[in-house]
């Protein structure tokens, strides 16, 4: 199969391509199994190496390579042709600087990210027996989902909210907070759900429900973003994901 | 240049150089983590199956069985005291993983949950005991994040898209390295007291590969070149089950769920290689045994696969068959291995759930690496001298714990326990010593070496070298091999160095995000790396582990219970290789106890 690429580019030290412009490239032999990053790999081989992307584990878990594929999010590595066409359009991720072609400057992102306390709090002493916390299998499991997180941005970037206002902490830090604010461990809850109930924080959100769909590890994005509002109008996590959603998944496990 | 100066400077931030960097901060050092991805990009962030640790949470277990089956796994080229070291460390380290947030499964009683995984036993070789501590098939990842999470915490400083390019040595102690800022393509100097790698491993010297495109060496490339010699390089593991042509990893875990390979006559044919560990034996046993299969005509349709099923019935039907009343069903396999299922079905188009996996070996970690001692230090002879200053720590480095063969679960292990050994060794030292100097030419050489790169205006795209070292390497120096396929590999690879030095096209002529000029340079690691390989594997003349000769089948304890260390001299268009086997294998645990002396090794 016979594919036209459309990739957006941006080079800032050759006068000429110092403004975002548009750039085609067209390969054969192109295989429907293909995954689209071996695809601009090609292109950078083969045709231009002044190409540029970011990109590591070639399976969709370390979350590198996040681009805007016919319109939509994704990593360009668990994207196949066979599910783009034979025109494929491709441009880098909305909302943060582009730095070169399909980079980003990531640092506002992790900014946020860091900025909602993702990490483990708990100052109790530790069990007496030298052992591990204990947590029970339905506590575990409640905050399951947002544990898959790889930082990739596609989420955020999807978001009109974010789009309109780089200051909203996006989902992708949301999730990250729900992470730790339903950990049952954890001790920080309260300060995160400040953190989240500022102004640039979670209210941002309008439930467009655009970054769901957008990510690549399949998390209940938007869900988690409203189990997070549920906490802050409660002023605690308990009781918000009901034993009953997750039972079932449990038993199963 | 611009110079830093910190302390610590670790480079690399998978879980060994976050380990470290923890270890290291807590212990009052000025700690800066160097790395060319986004710590959270890094390779540690893909491992799946789990950490092994003799927890005993589900089964009876004990650090020294785990440090038997470390021992035997490696077919006993593993120093023992460092086996045992990662045992024992194994328990505290993965609690205190917990202890930092980690979310690992729980058991019904609320502990850490942990699963079966290949080679690891009961009482010396007794039964297949459950030790690998998991989350989901994403253990990794949650190892990766946890650390990175606490770091933030503790306001570590990170300079993350920084590649190091080169290790400064003055009078004899390690003081720097120079890395280039990825998004400027500007020199730095980071000054250092204590300087650790752990900047991973080079699977991507093979075609078919688990390894991220960012495996390519550069650590170990990088000391070689200044002199440090590299240990067992010859040991580099091929993971059984690789998804056909693409190498993705299958996580061993499909089989310690009870998941059975499958030839083309559908018959489990493990049965007949390891009777007793079957699917489970040592990852190399049941990589060759795939090649023989294959080699036999018993692949897939004729080809080099065969099948990895996991299926509840078929899972089933063989539990029943050995009396095991364990019984699994879709949502159980949805559950425990939902990155697997999801991987099948985007890269094959194939569920698990409902049709066998195609698989086939895959090139996934390097036994081998930078020599260093227990406590992380690099060592450089048979001697076990210290470089005064330079750390090594999780898959680049070689402890050697693994010996001939790593077992699942155990570099993950790897890299807490020795992470954390380093990084609390580093906090002490660097109390104890005071500042060496920079040199006066700090960083002019590999300055000068990238200009040289980047004016290449030969014939040759880096890629074309990079495929033909990659057949070359999978062909001839891959699960089986004989002295002429080594020779035969060797040639083409001083070729390919040749090609590299005089011959190559770069592109890319600007400074920022030059990923060309980058990419350029990192095949220059793997071309080292790869050859290296070939002649410390051409050197040992016997089967062991991870290196199977078809000239040399038999495993030769009187001459070869030695480490092998390559020493590199020269310049980089005509290098000198010097081969020295003085080292003996650590045999500590042997003298007292019988169990740990070498002996056939039997699944
Ligand atoms: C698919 C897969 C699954 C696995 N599953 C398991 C498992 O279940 N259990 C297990 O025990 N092991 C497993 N392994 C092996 C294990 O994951 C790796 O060996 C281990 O994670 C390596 O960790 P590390 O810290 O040494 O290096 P990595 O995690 O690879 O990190 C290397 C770091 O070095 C940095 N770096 C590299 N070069 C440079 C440079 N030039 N300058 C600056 N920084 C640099 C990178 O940015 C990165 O941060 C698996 C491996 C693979 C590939
Ligand atoms: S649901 Fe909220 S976070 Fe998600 S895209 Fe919409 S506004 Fe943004
Ligand atoms: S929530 Fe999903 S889309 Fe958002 S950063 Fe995490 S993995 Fe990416
Ligand atoms: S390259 Fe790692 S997510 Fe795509």
């Amino acid at each position: 199969m016979k594919v036209t690429f459309k990739i957006k580019r941006y080079n800032p030290e050759i006068p000429g391509k110092d403004k975002p412009y548009w750039e085609e490239f067209t390969l054969d032999n192109v295989e429907p199994t293909d995954r689209l990053l071996e695809m601009l790999h090609r292109i950078k081989w083969e045709q231009d190496g002044t190409l540029t992307l970011r990109r590591s584990c070639a399976h969709g878990v370390c979350g590198s390579d996040a681009m805007r594929i016919n319109g939509v999010n994704h990593l360009a590595c668990k994207v196949l042709m066979q599910d783009l066409g034979s025109k494929v359009t491709i441009e880098p991720i909305l909302g943060l600087p582009v730095l070169k072609d399909l980079v980003v400057d990531m640092e506002p992102f992790f900014d946020h990210y860091k900025h909602v306390m993702p990490f483990f709090v708990n100052d109790t002493p530790l069990p007496a027996d030298g052992r591990e916390r204990r947590q029970s299998q339905f506590d575990r499991e409640a905050f399951d989902d947002t544990t898959k997180c790889i930082l990739c941005a596609c989420c955020t970037t999807s978001c009109p909210s974010y789009w309109a206002n780089g200051k909203y902490v996006g989902p992708a830090a949301i999730v990250n907070a729900h992470r730790f604010i339903f950990d049952t461990r954890d001790q920080a809850a309260k300060e995160r759900l400040e953190i989240l109930s500022e102004p640039q924080g979670v209210w941002r959100c309008r439930t467009i429900y655009n970054c769901t769909p957008a990510c690549p590890r399949d998390i209940q994005v938007t869900k988690a973003i409203s189990e997070v509002k549920l906490a802050i109008r409660k002023g605690s996590p308990e009781g918000i994901i009901k034993v009953t959603e997750i039972v079932e998944r449990v038993v199963n496990a | 240049m611009k110079i830093h100066k910190h302390e610590v400077i670790i480079v690399g931030a998978g879980g060994a150089g976050l380990m470290a960097a923890l270890y290291a901060s807590r212990g009052g050092a000025d700690v800066a983590v160097v790395s060319k991805l986004y710590p959270t990009r890094s390779h540690t962030g893909t491992a799946q199956g789990g950490i092994g640790a003799a927890l005993g949470n589900l089964d009876e277990d004990q650090p020294i069985y785990h440090a038997y089956d470390t021992v035997k796994g490696g077919d006993y080229l593993a120093d023992q005291n460092a086996a045992l070291v990662l045992a024992e460390g194994a328990v505290e380290a993965v609690i205190e993983l917990e202890h930092m947030g980690l979310p690992f499964d729980r058991t019904p009683d609320g502990r850490i949950s942990q699963r079966r995984f290949g080679g690891h036993t009961r009482e010396f070789g007794k039964e297949l005991v459950r030790r690998a501590c998991h989350a989901a098939d994403r253990t990794g990842h949650m190892i990766l994040q946890t650390l990175y999470q606490n770091c933030i915490k503790r306001n570590v400083n990170f300079f993350d898209e920084f590649q190091v390019v080169d290790t400064i040595i003055n009078d004899g102690v390690c003081v720097g390295v120079v890395a280039i800022q990825i998004g400027t393509g500007e020199f730095h100097i980071f000054h250092g007291k204590a300087v650790m790698f752990a900047s991973g491993g080079w699977g991507r010297c093979w075609s078919v590969s688990s390894n991220a495109h960012s495996m390519t060496g550069d650590g170990a490339a990088a000391v070689l070149r200044r002199g440090v010699p590299l240990q067992d390089m010859e040991f580099f593991q091929f993971h059984p089950t690789g998804i056909y042509k693409m190498g993705i990893l299958i996580t061993e875990g499909v089989r310690g769920e009870g998941g059975v390979l499958i030839n083309n006559k559908g018959e489990r044919f493990m049965e007949k290689y390891a009777p007793s560990a079957k699917d489970l034996a040592s990852r190399d046993v049941v990589s060759r045994a795939i090649y023989d299969e294959v080699k036999k005509g018993n692949g897939i349709k004729g080809k080099d696969y065969v099948y990895l099923d996991v299926r509840p019935e078929t899972v089933n039907r063989f539990f029943a068959e050995e009396g095991r009343k364990e019984r699994i069903d879709a949502a159980y396999v949805e559950k425990k291995l939902p990155d697997i299922l999801d991987f099948c079905r985007t890269y094959l188009g194939v569920d698990p759930v409902k049709e066998p996996m195609p698989i086939q070996p895959t090139a996934h970690y390097a036994m081998g690496g930078i020599p260093t001692n227990v406590d992380a230090q690099v060592v450089i002879d048979e001697n076990w001298t210290v470089l005064p200053g330079m750390y090594a720590a999780g898959e680049t480095a070689c402890v050697s714990c693994h010996g001939a063969n790593r077992l699942g679960t155990n570099s993950l292990v790897d890299l807490i326990v020795f992470g954390r050994r380093g990084g609390m060794h580093m906090a002490d030292y660097v109390k104890g010593v005071d500042w060496t100097p920079l040199p006066a030419d700090a960083g002019h050489e590999i300055e000068s070496e990238f200009k040289r790169i980047r004016s290449s205006r030969g014939k040759m795209k880096p890629y074309q070298l990079r495929a033909k070292m990659q057949e070359v390497m999978m062909e001839n120096v891959g699960v089986y091999r004989t002295e002429k396929t080594m020779t035969e590999a060797i040639n083409v690879l001083r070729e390919l160095r040749h090609e590299f030095r005089t011959n190559i096209a770069i592109d890319d002529q600007g400074y920022k995000f030059n990923t060309d000029l980058m990419e350029a340079w990192e095949l220059g690691n793997l071309l080292e790396l790869a050859e290296v390989t070939a002649l410390s594997a051409r050197n040992r003349t016997e089967s062991r582990g991870g290196h199977s000769r078809d000239d040399y089948p038999k495993r030769d304890d009187e001459n070869w219970l030695v480490h092998t260390l390559v020493c590199r001299a020269g310049t980089d268009d005509d290098p000198q290789y010097t081969i020295n086997t003085a080292k003996k294998v650590d045999m500590s645990l042997a003298e007292t106890d019988e169990r740990f002396r070498p002996k056939v090794r039997a699944y």
